[in-house]
This record gives C-alpha cells, sequence and structure tokens, in this order.
C-alpha cells in the first residue's frame, strides 16, 4: 500500500500543484494586503484622532467578534444580495482574509508604534518633519524589530485560515484533495498529505518569529 | 428587499438550540485543552526526559496546521483506519488537539516569566517538586498567563464556527441549513451576524480592555 500511495501522490501531483497553487496564492495576496492595511490601520491608530480611533476600533472589534468563517459566508452570500455584487469566491476569500489580517497586523504595529518613547515623535517633529517623514524615517523603522516577529505569526495564521475558502467553493489544494479521496478512497494518505503540506509552509515561518523574537528582545 | 420578520420568529427555536450547542462544543473544548495543556506544562516544568520532546512536537504539529484539515482528517480520515468517530466527537477531538497545544504554549510562556530567583528561594527553603508547583510556580504563572489565556479561551469559542464543516449543528450550520431550505439569505445572515455580536463582542470588548490596560500598568510597574 505504501508504494501504491506513494504512486497516487506522484501521479496526482499536476493537480496538486494547481490546487496549492490557487491555496498559495490566496495567502499570498492576503498577506501583502493585510501588511499594507495593517502599517496604515497602525499609523492612523497614532495620529489621535477621535473620530478615526472610533472607527478603526469599530473596525477591529467587529474583525475580532465576528469569526473569519462567518465573515466569508457574510460576504460570499451579503454581497450579491445586498449590493448586487457577485464577487469569485477566490477574491471573496482574499477580500476577508486582508480585512482580517489588516486588524490584526494593525494591532501589532499600533502596539509596537505606542512603545516607542514619547520623545522621539517629539524631536521628529522639533527638526521639521512632515508626518510622512516622522513614520518614514524616524517612527515606523524603529518599531520594525518589535512588530517584525508577531506580524510573522499573524502570516502563518493567515495562511493556516486560507485553507477555509474551500467552504466557499474555492478549488484549492483540499478541494482538489477530496477530489482525489471521491475517486480513489486513500483519505487517510491525501488528508496525511495536506496536514504535511501547511505544516511544511507554516513550520518554518513560526521558527523564524521565534528565532528572531529571541535574538532582537534580548539586544 | 422585504425583510421577513415571521420567518426569523420562527427559526428562533432552532438558533436558540445552536447558540447552546456552540457553547457546548466551546466549553468542553476549553476545559479538555485546559487539562492537556496543564499535563503538557508539568512535564515541561519538570524537564521530563523523551515526553517533553513529545510534547514539543505535538505542539508544533498542532499549532502549524488548519483546524479544518485536522477536523477532515479527524472525521473522514480515521474511519478508513477503523476509528469512526460522530461529527460532534471529531469536533471535541480536533479542538482539543489544537486548543491543547496553544494553552500548553501559554502556560510555558506564564511558567517562563515567573523569576528565576522564585524558583531558587523555593528550593533553597526544601520545597519538593511539587510544592514548587503548586505554591510558587503556578500561581504566578497562572496570573501571568490570565489574559493570554483568556484570549485563547474567546478563539477557541470562535473556532466553534469552523466545526459546522463536519454537520455539527451549531450556530453556522444552523445558518446553513435554513439558507438552504428556504432561500431565506438575508434574514439568516442578519440572524447569525446577530448572534455572533451578542456572544462575542462583549467578550471580545472585555479582552481589549484587559490587554490595553495591562500594557499600560505591566505587571509589578
Amino acid at each position: 500500500m505504501a508504494s501504491s500511495g506513494l504512486e497516487l501522490l506522484w501521479v496526482s501531483l499536476p493537480q496538486l500543484g494547481k490546487g496549492a497553487a490557487q491555496t498559495l496564492s490566496i495567502s499570498f495576496l492576503s498577506i501583502a494586503l493585510s501588511t499594507v492595511g495593517g502599517v496604515l490601520y497602525g499609523v492612523l491608530c497614532s495620529l489621535n484622532s477621535k473620530w478615526l480611533n472610533t472607527l478603526l476600533r469599530v473596525y477591529l472589534e467587529l474583525f475580532r467578534a465576528i469569526p473569519v468563517l462567518v465573515w466569508l459566508y457574510l460576504l460570499f452570500f451579503g454581497l450579491p444580495i445586498f449590493f448586487g455584487l457577485s464577487l469569485p469566491s477566490f477574491w471573496c476569500a482574499v477580500l476577508v482574509l486582508s480585512l482580517w489580517g489588516a486588524s490584526e497586523v494593525g494591532e501589532v504595529v499600533r502596539g509596537a508604534l505606542h512603545s516607542l518613547p514619547r520623545g522621539q515623535r517629539e524631536a521628529g517633529l522639533s527638526i521639521g518633519l512632515s508626518g510622512p517623514q516622522l513614520f518614514g524615517y524616524v517612527l515606523l523603522p524603529q518599531a520594525l524589530k518589535r512588530m517584525t516577529p508577531p506580524t510573522i505569526n499573524v502570516y502563518t495564521r493567515i495562511i493556516k485560515t486560507s485553507s477555509l475558502a474551500v467552504l466557499i467553493g474555492v478549488v484549492d489544494v483540499i478541494k482538489v484533495g477530496q477530489q482525489i479521496i471521491e475517486r480513489t478512497y486513500e483519505s487517510v494518505l491525501i488528508y496525511g498529505a495536506l496536514f504535511l503540506f501547511f505544516f511544511f509552509i507554516c513550520y518554518p515561518l513560526s521558527a523564524a518569529s521565534r528565532v528572531l523574537e529571541r535574538r532582537w528582545t534580548q539586544a | 428587499m422585504t425583510f421577513d420578520y415571521a420567518f426569523i420568529l420562527s427559526t428562533l427555536p432552532a438558533f436558540l438550540r445552536a447558540v447552546g450547542v456552540t457553547l457546548q462544543v466551546g466549553l468542553i473544548a476549553i476545559g479538555t485543552s485546559l487539562l492537556v495543556a496543564l499535563i503538557n506544562a508539568t512535564l515541561l516544568v519538570f524537564r521530563t526526559p523523551y515526553l517533553q520532546r513529545l510534547v514539543a512536537l505535538y505542539v508544533e504539529l498542532a499549532r502549524n496546521t488548519p483546524l479544518l484539515i485536522q477536523l477532515f482528517f479527524v472525521y473522514f480520515a480515521l474511519p478508513a483506519l477503523g476509528v469512526k468517530v460522530s461529527g460532534f466527537a471529531a469536533a471535541i477531538i480536533t479542538m482539543t488537539f489544537l486548543g491543547g497545544a496553544y494553552l500548553t504554549e501559554v502556560l510555558r510562556a506564564g511558567v517562563e516569566a515567573v523569576p528565576a530567583a522564585q524558583l531558587e528561594s523555593g528550593r533553597s527553603i526544601g520545597l519538593s517538586r511539587w510544592q514548587l508547583l503548586r505554591y510558587v510556580i503556578l500561581p504566578q504563572a497562572g496570573i501571568l498567563s490570565l489574559p493570554s489565556l483568556f484570549a485563547n479561551f474567546i478563539f477557541l469559542l470562535k473556532e466553534t464556527t469552523v466545526v459546522s464543516a463536519v454537520a455539527v449543528p451549531e450556530i453556522l450550520y444552523t445558518t446553513k441549513s435554513y439558507i438552504a431550505l428556504y432561500y431565506k439569505t438575508y434574514e439568516m445572515l442578519a440572524v447569525l451576524t446577530l448572534i455572533c455580536v451578542l456572544l462575542f463582542l462583549p467578550l471580545s470588548l472585555l479582552l481589549s480592555r484587559l490587554e490595553r490596560r495591562l500594557q499600560h500598568g505591566q505587571f509589578g510597574s
């Protein structure tokens, strides 16, 4: 069985590869958009504008209170009805994961900026830096070490959560696996392979996050 | 677009039951995860040979794979190995597998945060290992881990929506069934959103307050 199992995996590789490409595309797009959105969120939070903070807080709490899977269904079924806008399930997944990821990365960035000494901001402003210069040259570079390890952890969570896309009909690596199981009944082998697929993507990232955290908190 | 309030009213008993199932799965999983984590943390604190490596391996495997894959493995692949489980059992098993790993990490971090001098003083006044654990480490590590523990409890409670994928009749599964049966899509999505907001928002607000307060006044300062 072992040899036939490996053989099955080998011949299914092109098919699984296509599914994996979908899974990874959703993850990478969401990670990129989360990062941009998260930095924007963190910067906007530290502007200390009252109504802006309220708005961002509502956004954060909505994404914390409503589970990602529920958001997926809300947008997938809700957008066509409420806005007459039909988003393909792939983009629906990217949208939800990015919005959720941005709130998570955003809280990390906010916390890191908050932890910088006040004097940094005052010194920057006093030498006449503009707002973008202050954040681009003074605050964000200093916050980088503090925010990188937890942000990498958010990335692994985005990759893991991208698995939920299969539930709104994306033909990702899990769906392809299920199709192979329907044909061959090799459920242990396929789900085992899927388990390892995600593990070998996420484990290096978590390990890197841990190493960086240890290195940078000691320095 | 009209809103069918009578229909919503007629589904209320089913949704009340669904909230019950969500809480049941969530609370049982939190309890079993905590138990697993306490055992693991004890093995790690005492540096039990071999077993502590096994615990580390388990934590990495569980934390770096999606809950959905773990769930599908237990529900769809274990029967092929001769172990048949119901959707509910699969949900509890998988969420314990995942939650146990997360909580082990939380407790381990809490134990590591207890100052080394505490352990040394405990040993120097002649406490046994169990006394050290019971009277010195656990009370302090417990307090230190409290916010993270609480965050993970909420996380687990929210993750119960994923077990809708194996037909456990919790809130999301109930919503999906009603949409499939009666096409009352927006009524049901509205009910689902309302339930999430009522159930999870107070908890998540409490957590945010706790986190931001702790950020201001770190322990001991």
